[in-house]
C-alpha cells in the first residue's frame, strides 16, 4: 500500500507542470463565467441607459458641433466655396451655383431653414436670401454676380460669402464660440462678438457664482444640522433624518411655488412683517437674487446634510474627547480634529449641491428676476422658443464640461472612492 | 513590587502628602433612576498605579470620565491636588488619557498626533520636535513618526496613544481598557511595558479593566467596582488572599462556593452548618453576620488538598468533606481535580504538577481537606 502511494506521488510530481497549466485554464474559465454573469446582470440597465440617455443626449449635444443644413440645402455653392481663398469675392461660378441652389431650395421649400441658420451668424441674412429668391429673373442673361449684387449690394461683400462658407460644415465651432461670446470674422480668425450680443460669459459667470453661493450657504446651514443629528441616539436620528428628507415628498415645482406664495409682495411674510410693524412698506423679496438663493438652498439642503451626516456618524466621540483631554479648547478640537475628518462629507455634499445648482432651471425661472437666470434658462430658451438646437447644444456642452471639470477636481483633491452619499 | 508600591504610599502618607485625587461622595446617574456611581469615596495617592476593576457596566468608565471631565457628577466633588474640579473644563485639567480604541487622529501622522498636546499649548516648534522624538523612543517607536496611525499594528497604535498621553507631562494618566483590543500575548507584553513606564516616570496612573489578571499584574492598588460602589480597595495580594465580601471573592480568582447557615461564631472563627447534607465546617467569618443567617463560604482551589478515603493527612489542616473524584485535568504547570461531594455540589482542587502522580484514581472515593483560615464565610450576595 505504501509502495502504491509512492508511485502515485511520482506520477503526480511528473504531471505537476501539466497540472499547473490545467489549473490556470480552469481559473480563467471560472473567471470568464463570473464576468459573463456580471455582464448579464447589468445588461438591462446598460441597454436602458444607452437607449434613453446616452444616445439622445449624444445626438442633442452633437448638434452643437455638427452643421449640415447648408450643405444639404445649398450643395452647389458650398462645393464652389471650398476652393475660395476668401481674400477677394468668390468666382462667378460660385454666384451661379448659389442662384441654382436658391431656385432648387425654393421649389423644395427648404430655403427657410437655410435662411434661419445663416441669420444666426449674420443678422439680416434671412431677408437677403428671400429677396434674392423672389427677385431673381426666371432667365438669367449676363453675369450671375451682377444680377445678385443688383438685388442687394451685400452680395458684393466678403462677409456675406464667408458666412455661407462657415456654415458649410460638416463640423463647426460657430455655436461653441457663440456660447463664449466669440465669433469668426471673414478671415476666419476668432474675435469677440458684437457687444450687444455678449451675454453668455455673464450668464456662465452668474451660474457659477449663484451655484457657489448656494453651496456655501448649504454648508453653513447643513453642517450644524448634520452634526446635531449625528450626535443623537439612533432612533431619534432616524426621525430627524426623515424630517430632513420630508421636502422630497412634494415636487420641486410645488416647493418653488410655495416660496412665491411666501415671498411675494402681498405674501405671507410681508403681511406678517407689516402687521408686526417691523416694516412700513412691503419688502421686495421675490423676482430677485435673494429669492433665488432662498429657494435653491431650501431645495438643495438635504443633499448637503445626507453625506455630512453619514460621515459624521462614523466619527466616534472619543476623537474630540481625546483632543480635549490633550489640552485643545473646543474650537481647536473642532478645527484641527473633527472638521478635517468630515472633509470627505463636505466634499461630497458640495459636489452634489454645486453640480445640481449649475443645472437649475425652474426655481430661478419662477422666483428670480431677469438678471438671475442661469445657463439652463438659456438652454431651454434656445431649445423651445427659438428652436436653435445648435446654440442649446453648445450651452449644454459648456454646462457638461463645467460639471466634469468639477468632478475631476474633486477626484483629484478628495478622491471619488471616498465619497459617501448617505 | 507591589509591596514596594505599598511602602511608598505608606511613606507618602507619613510625610503628610495629600492624595493627588480625592473623590468625595461622588454620585452619577444618567437617567435619574439608576445610580451608575453611588456615593463614591476614593483617594488616589501620588505616584501610584491604581486599577478600577469590575464587571462590564459597574461604572468604571463613568468614574474615569468624571475625573477626565467628560461627565459631570450629580453629587459630590472631585479634588485634584486639593482643588475642586467641578468648574475646570477637560482641556484645563492636564490629565492624560488613553482611550480603548486609542483615538489616534487618523488624518495626522504619528509625529503630529504626539505633537498635538504640545502645539495646542504653544510649545515652540524646536522643543516639540525634541520632545516628540523622546516620547517615541520611550515607547520604542523611534523612526515611525511619519506613518499614519492606520499603517501601524494594534500594539504600535497603543504605544503611540500612550506616548501622546505622556508627552505633555500630565500629573495623572487615565487609561480605559487600553489593551482590550489586543491579542493575549501582546496584551501581556504591553501590561509589563506600561508597568515599567509607570515605575520609570513615577506618574500617577488610574487604569480601568475588567480583566482581573491584568489588574493583579499591574497595580499597586485595586478598587473592585460593583453596581457603582467600591467593594474593596486593596493591594493585589490582600485582594486575592483576603477578599472582604462574597462579590470580591467570586470576581477575583477561582472559588469553591458552598452555602450554609451560621451556627456559632467567636473571634472571627465560626461554624457553619451546610445547606446540603448534615455536615458542619469551620471557617473564618469575614463580615458581621448573625447566628442563623445564610452565609456563602468561599475556598480557593489551590488551598484544598485531596486524599483517597481512609488516608489521613500529615499535619491535618482541620476541615474535611467526602466525595468522589470525577475528572483530572492536566494543564502543564498544574493539575485540576473535579470532585463531586457526597453532600451534593462540586469541588475544584488545584495541585502543583509535582503532586500529579500522588492523586487518587478517577472514580475513587476521596476526602478533601483545608485549613479553617482559608475558608472564608461572607454574608450572602444581595
Ligand atoms: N452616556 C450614557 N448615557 C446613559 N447611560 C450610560 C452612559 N454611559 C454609561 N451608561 C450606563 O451606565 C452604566 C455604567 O457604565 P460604564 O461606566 O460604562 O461601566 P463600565 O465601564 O464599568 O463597563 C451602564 O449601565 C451603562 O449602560
Ligand atoms: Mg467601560
Amino acid at each position: 500500500m505504501l509502495r502504491g502511494a509512492a508511485a502515485a506521488l511520482h506520477a503526480a510530481l511528473a504531471g505537476a507542470d501539466d497540472d499547473a497549466g490545467d489549473l490556470r485554464r480552469a481559473l480563467r474559465r471560472s473567471r470568464r463565467r463570473e464576468q459573463l454573469r456580471a455582464a448579464a446582470l447589468v445588461l438591462p440597465l446598460f441597454l436602458f441607459l444607452a437607449a434613453c440617455f446616452v444616445v439622445p443626449i449624444g445626438a442633442m449635444l452633437s448638434r452643437g458641433v455638427i452643421d449640415t443644413d447648408i450643405t444639404r440645402i445649398l450643395p452647389a455653392v458650398t462645393a464652389a466655396l471650398k476652393n475660395w481663398d476668401g481674400r477677394d469675392l468668390p468666382a462667378e461660378s460660385a454666384y451661379a451655383a448659389l442662384i441654382a441652389d436658391i431656385r432648387t431650395a425654393r421649389e423644395a421649400g427648404t430655403l427657410a431653414s437655410a435662411a434661419t441658420r445663416l441669420n444666426y451668424d449674420v443678422p439680416g441674412f434671412r431677408t437677403l436670401l428671400f429677396s434674392a429668391g423672389r427677385q431673381l429673373p426666371a432667365e438669367l442673361n449676363g453675369s450671375a454676380r451682377d444680377a445678385l449684387i443688383g438685388i442687394d449690394p451685400k452680395w458684393g461683400e466678403r462677409e456675406t460669402w464667408a458666412a455661407i462658407r462657415r456654415a458649410g460644415g460638416p463640423a463647426t465651432d460657430f455655436y461653441l464660440l457663440g456660447a463664449l461670446d466669440l465669433r469668426r470674422d471673414a478671415d476666419g480668425s476668432v474675435v469677440g462678438g458684437p457687444s450687444e450680443q455678449r451675454v453668455f460669459r455673464d450668464v456662465l459667470g452668474r451660474t457659477l457664482w449663484i451655484s457657489a453661493m448656494v453651496t456655501l450657504m448649504c454648508v453653513i446651514l447643513g453642517y450644524p444640522v448634520a452634526y446635531v443629528i449625528s450626535a443623537q441616539p439612533p432612533g431619534r436620528a432616524g426621525v430627524l433624518l426623515f424630517l430632513v428628507l420630508l421636502p422630497f415628498w412634494t415636487s420641486l415645482l410645488v416647493r418653488t411655488v410655495a416660496w412665491v406664495v411666501l415671498l411675494q409682495k402681498e405674501g405671507v411674510l410681508n403681511s406678517l412683517f407689516l402687521s408686526l410693524g417691523i416694516v412700513n412698506e412691503p419688502l421686495k423679496m421675490i423676482f430677485n437674487r435673494f429669492a433665488v438663493y432662498v429657494a435653491m438652498v431650501h431645495v438643495l439642503l438635504p443633499f448637503m446634510v445626507l453625506p455630512l451626516y453619514s460621515v459624521m456618524r462614523s466619527i466616534p466621540p472619543s476623537y474630540v474627547r481625546a483632543a480635549s483631554s490633550l489640552g485643545a479648547r473646543p474650537f481647536t478640537a473642532f478645527w484641527r480634529v473633527y472638521m478635517p475628518q468630515t472633509l470627505p462629507g463636505i466634499g461630497a455634499g458640495c459636489l452634489m449641491v454645486f453640480i445640481q445648482a449649475l443645472g437649475y432651471y425652474i426655481t430661478p425661472a419662477l422666483v428670480g428676476g431677469a438678471d438671475d437666470q442661469m445657463i439652463s434658462y438659456f438652454i431651454a430658451f434656445y431649445a423651445s422658443r427659438t428652436v436653435n438646437w445648435g446654440m442649446a447644444a453648445a450651452l449644454s456642452i459648456m454646462l457638461l464640461t463645467a460639471t466634469l471639470a468639477l468632478y475631476a477636481v474633486y477626484n483629484r483633491l478628495i478622491g471619488v472612492e471616498r465619497m459617501r452619499l448617505g | 513590587m507591589n509591596i514596594v508600591g505599598a511602602d511608598a504610599r505608606q511613606m507618602a502618607r507619613l510625610n503628610g502628602r495629600e492624595p493627588i485625587v480625592r473623590f468625595v461622595g461622588i454620585g452619577k446617574t444618567y437617567d435619574g433612576v439608576t445610580r451608575v456611581v453611588d456615593e463614591l469615596h476614593l483617594d488616589v495617592e501620588r505616584g501610584e498605579f491604581l486599577t478600577l476593576l469590575g464587571p462590564s457596566g459597574s461604572g468604571k468608565t463613568t468614574t474615569l470620565m468624571l475625573l477626565a471631565g467628560f461627565e459631570t457628577p450629580t453629587a459630590g466633588e472631585i479634588l485634584l491636588e486639593g482643588k475642586p474640579l467641578s468648574r475646570v473644563p477637560p482641556y484645563q485639567r492636564h490629565i492624560g488619557m488613553v482611550f480603548q480604541n486609542y483615538a489616534l487622529f487618523p488624518h495626522m501622522s504619528v509625529d503630529e498626533n504626539i505633537a498635538f498636546p504640545l502645539s495646542v499649548r504653544g510649545v515652540p516648534a524646536a522643543d516639540i520636535a525634541k520632545r516628540v522624538e523622546r516620547a517615541l523612543d520611550m515607547v520604542q517607536l523611534g523612526g515611525f513618526g511619519r506613518r499614519r496611525p492606520a499603517q501601524l499594528s494594534g500594539g504600535q497604535q497603543q504605544r503611540v496613544a500612550v506616548a501622546r498621553a505622556l508627552v505633555f507631562e500630565p500629573k495623572l494618566i487615565l487609561m480605559d481598557e487600553p489593551l482590550g483590543a489586543l491579542d493575549k500575548q501582546l496584551r501581556e507584553q504591553m501590561q509589563l511595558e506600561i508597568r515599567r513606564l509607570h515605575q520609570r516616570l513615577g506618574v500617577t496612573m488610574v487604569y480601568v479593566t475588567h480583566d482581573q489578571a491584568e489588574a493583579l499584574t499591574m497595580s499597586d492598588r485595586i478598587a473592585v467596582f460593583h453596581r457603582g460602589k467600591i467593594q474593596q480597595l486593596d493591594t493585589p495580594e490582600q485582594m486575592y488572599e483576603y477578599p472582604k465580601n462574597a462579590f470580591v471573592a467570586r470576581f477575583i480568582g477561582e472559588n469553591n462556593r458552598l452555602d450554609g447557615k451560621l451556627e456559632t461564631h467567636a473571634d472571627g472563627r465560626c461554624t457553619i452548618r451546610m445547606t446540603a447534607g448534615d455536615t458542619r465546617i469551620d471557617g473564618t467569618l469575614v463580615e458581621p453576620v448573625k447566628n442563623g443567617d445564610v452565609v456563602t463560604v468561599s475556598l480557593r482551589p489551590e488551598r484544598v488538598q485531596i486524599r483517597a478515603a481512609g488516608h489521613t493527612l500529615n499535619g491535618h489542616p482541620g476541615c474535611r468533606l467526602a466525595g468522589s473524584l470525577q475528572e483530572i485535568i492536566y494543564l502543564g504547570d498544574h493539575v485540576r481535580a473535579r470532585v463531586v461531594l457526597t453532600s451534593g455540589g462540586e469541588f475544584m482542587v488545584k495541585r502543583p504538577i509535582s503532586e500529579a502522580h500522588t492523586l487518587p484514581r478517577i472514580g475513587a472515593v476521596v476526602d478533601v481537606f483545608w485549613a479553617p483560615e482559608h475558608c472564608r464565610a461572607f454574608a450572602q450576595e444581595s
